[in-house]
């Protein structure tokens, strides 16, 4: 239990929210497809702030034009990895942005462990700082684990 | 001169006043039929000439004063190709309701301006001009730059694009506060301010533009305190954090060894207040390519030549001067807070840092059409009197690509910082999460709020507390976000 004001890992957009229900999650896959973003499902056991690469649920769905199909694929994901933290990503390719344009988490582990600080102590008062995520301190694929 | 007559100089005053007005004419600084070329700089200013000045001969003479001319003819213009550097006033037209106003439409040739620098820019086009006896003001509204001078540029250091990337939020606008009260707390203290903002939902918090390193708080100390609250609730939330440090000091020295030290801290962003000037600001900009670091430019001091309509230089031409100059965050205004600025006004700001063309749009105060040519998108900054129950008018407003600064929002709330950033941050996500589910937020914003606030104490105290906010936006056009209540 992470011990900000939600008592989880706040990342995405909605992080505030109570969990969005599926047929919630559908709205924004539709809005996104609306825009002619492509969508895709990420999932890591290691989601350290600075862990840019999730691993991906199969490829961005460049081609599918369907809310009911991305849906699919998220609870497919889920099936698989049922205690990890998914995400959904939507992709815009217009010039001028070419990045993610949505990023909002559809799943997490039961418990969110969070992160620690290690301090080192530099010269003068300085010090360098490492946040260090408690879930890496077991090996891949056993970190959400009971 | 066109007033040598009122300072007494020249006896025969009506003779030498027309024949000193005639010269810029003569000399061929307006010239009616020029089409301009791709290639020019175009200005737009808005002219008051004096009484008995006629306004064709004020804009050559404005033409003239900005590029070339001296008060006299001078023979060594015979050894130059004169006409090229001349440049060229082609239109006047009173400005529509207000007597005694021009605009006037000047062309610059390519030629006049070094690459890639500001400095030189400003010096000619709002250079002595604006001292020019026989205006009594003059105001410089809008600029188009040719594609090559743009590609002279390098633009934001990291850009709105890079930065989402690099903070890891996308699909939101951004939340930040400033640093209260801004003057006093000691390092240690003004830490804790940042930790609870950031640990209860903001992505960003922010020096004040007055922060340097007053006795109160070495700047050193600033930034050890600042940083340990930035890593702090990093690790207790899982995201990036940031807090704009500002670098500002009295020498480029300075500026470059805080910087130095932001960076060795591990700060992704720093903090410019905009009175360090052009040189200063493209130094850093190249500093910050360098050194992977986002740039905060505060606007600081604007508003002694934006604010009037009738003399100075226009934000909008600011804005265009500091995306070329290199700056990533640029405080654009709210146009619903305590700082004046009519919404569509202030969207022609918003426009120009985020468009990669922008096209003419008269009611935005943009005159011309401005290729970006793919130049980095800067990031604009709404700060100053917003609260949480102006969400849905915000996000309406200024879309995604935008940071809310809530200052006063947050730390201001009666339950604490922490409860003030989780009432910023539920009332984003609600509005954005709504918005893209299809509602109208306009006419439904003010319920999306009220609903979310039933599962969210912190944010049904915000909207107690600034109550005023109203629930009924029957009318949804500008004049009436002009009037929205705001809490200083």
């Amino acid at each position: 239990m992470m011990t900000n004001p939600t008592g989880r890992v706040t990342q995405g957009m909605f992080s505030f929210l109570p969990d969005l229900t599926d047929a919630e999650i559908s709205l924004q896959i539709e809005y996104g497809l609306n825009k002619g973003y492509a969508w895709s499902v990420e999932y890591t056991d290691d989601p350290h702030p600075r862990n840019t690469y999730w691993e991906m649920f199969g490829m961005p769905m460049f081609d599918l034009k369907d809310a009911a199909g991305v849906l699919m694929e998220l609870k497919n994901c889920r099936k698989a990895f049922p205690n990890h933290y998914i995400r959904m990503m939507a992709f815009d390719a217009t010039r001028g942005i070419e990045t993610v344009a949505m990023s909002f988490i559809v799943n997490r582990p039961k418990n969110e462990p969070g992160f620690g600080l290690v301090r080192q102590e530099a010269g003068g008062r300085t010090m360098r700082y490492t946040v260090h995520s408690y879930a890496t301190d077991k090996p891949e694929a056993q970190r959400y684990e009971g | 001169m066109n007033k040598p007559a009122e300072e007494g100089v020249i006896k025969d005053a009506k003779k030498r006043y027309s024949a000193g007005v005639l010269k810029y004419r003569q000399m061929g600084y307006w010239d009616g039929d020029y089409v301009p070329k791709d290639t020019d700089t175009l200005c737009l200013f808005r002219i008051t000439p004096q009484e008995g000045v006629d306004p064709i001969e004020a804009a050559a003479a404005v033409a003239g004063e900005s590029s070339t001319a001296t008060w006299t003819v001078v023979w060594t213009d015979r050894l130059t190709a004169c006409d090229s550097y001349r440049a060229k006033a082609y239109k006047v037209e009173p400005v529509p309701g207000t007597p005694g106003q021009y605009f006037a439409w000047v062309a610059y040739d390519i030629i006049l301006f070094e690459e890639g620098s500001i400095a030189n820019i400003t010096a000619s086009l709002i250079g002595n001009v604006f001292s020019f006896k026989p205006l009594k003001a003059a105001r410089l509204e809008d600029i188009r730059m040719p594609v090559a001078l743009v590609k002279t540029f390098k633009g934001p250091p990291t850009g709105l694009v890079v930065e989402r990337e690099r903070l890891d939020k996308f699909g939101r606008p951004l939340l930040g506060a400033t640093t209260k009260p801004k003057l006093g707390l000691s390092g240690r203290n003004y830490g804790r301010v940042i930790y609870e903002g950031l640990k209860g939902g903001l992505d960003f918090m922010k020096d004040d533009e007055n922060i340097n390193s007053q006795p109160f708080m070495h700047w050193r100390d600033r930034f050890l305190y600042v940083m340990d609250g930035v890593n702090k609730a990093s690790a207790a939330t899982g995201e990036v954090k940031g807090s704009y440090l500002n670098v500002t000091g009295a020498t480029m020295e300075d500026i470059y060894e805080r910087a130095e030290f932001a960076k060795e801290l591990g700060s992704v962003v720093i903090m410019l207040d905009l009175i360090i000037g052009w040189s200063a600001i493209q130094s850093m900009a190249n500093w910050a390519r360098k050194n992977d670091m986002i740039v905060h430019m505060h606007r600081a001091g604007h508003g002694t030549y934006t604010r009037q309509k009738n003399h100075g230089v226009s934000f909008r031409v600011m804005a265009k001067w500091l995306r070329l100059a290199g700056v990533d965050h640029l405080h654009t205004g709210t146009a619903v807070g305590k700082l004046e600025g009519d919404p569509m006004t202030v969207q022609g700001y918003y426009n120009v840092c985020r468009d990669s063309y922008t096209r003419q749009d008269l009611p935005r105060g943009l005159f011309f059409d401005q290729d970006w040519c793919d130049m980095k998108k800067v990031m604009p900054v709404a700060s100053g009197g917003i609260h949480a129950g102006q969400m849905h008018q915000l996000i309406d407003l200024f879309g995604d690509d935008v940071i809310l600064q809530f200052g006063g929002g947050t730390i201001g709330h009666p339950a604490g910082i922490q409860a003030g950033a989780v009432a910023n941050r539920v009332a984003l996500e609600c509005m954005v999460k709504a918005r893209n589910e299809g509602k109208d937020i306009r006419t439904e914003g003010p319920d999306i709020l009220r609903k979310a606030a039933q599962t969210c104490t912190p944010l049904k105290q915000a909207l107690d507390t600034w109550g005023e906010i109203s629930f009924n936006y029957a009318s949804t056009d500008t004049s009436d976000y002009a009037t929205t209540p705001s809490v200083a």
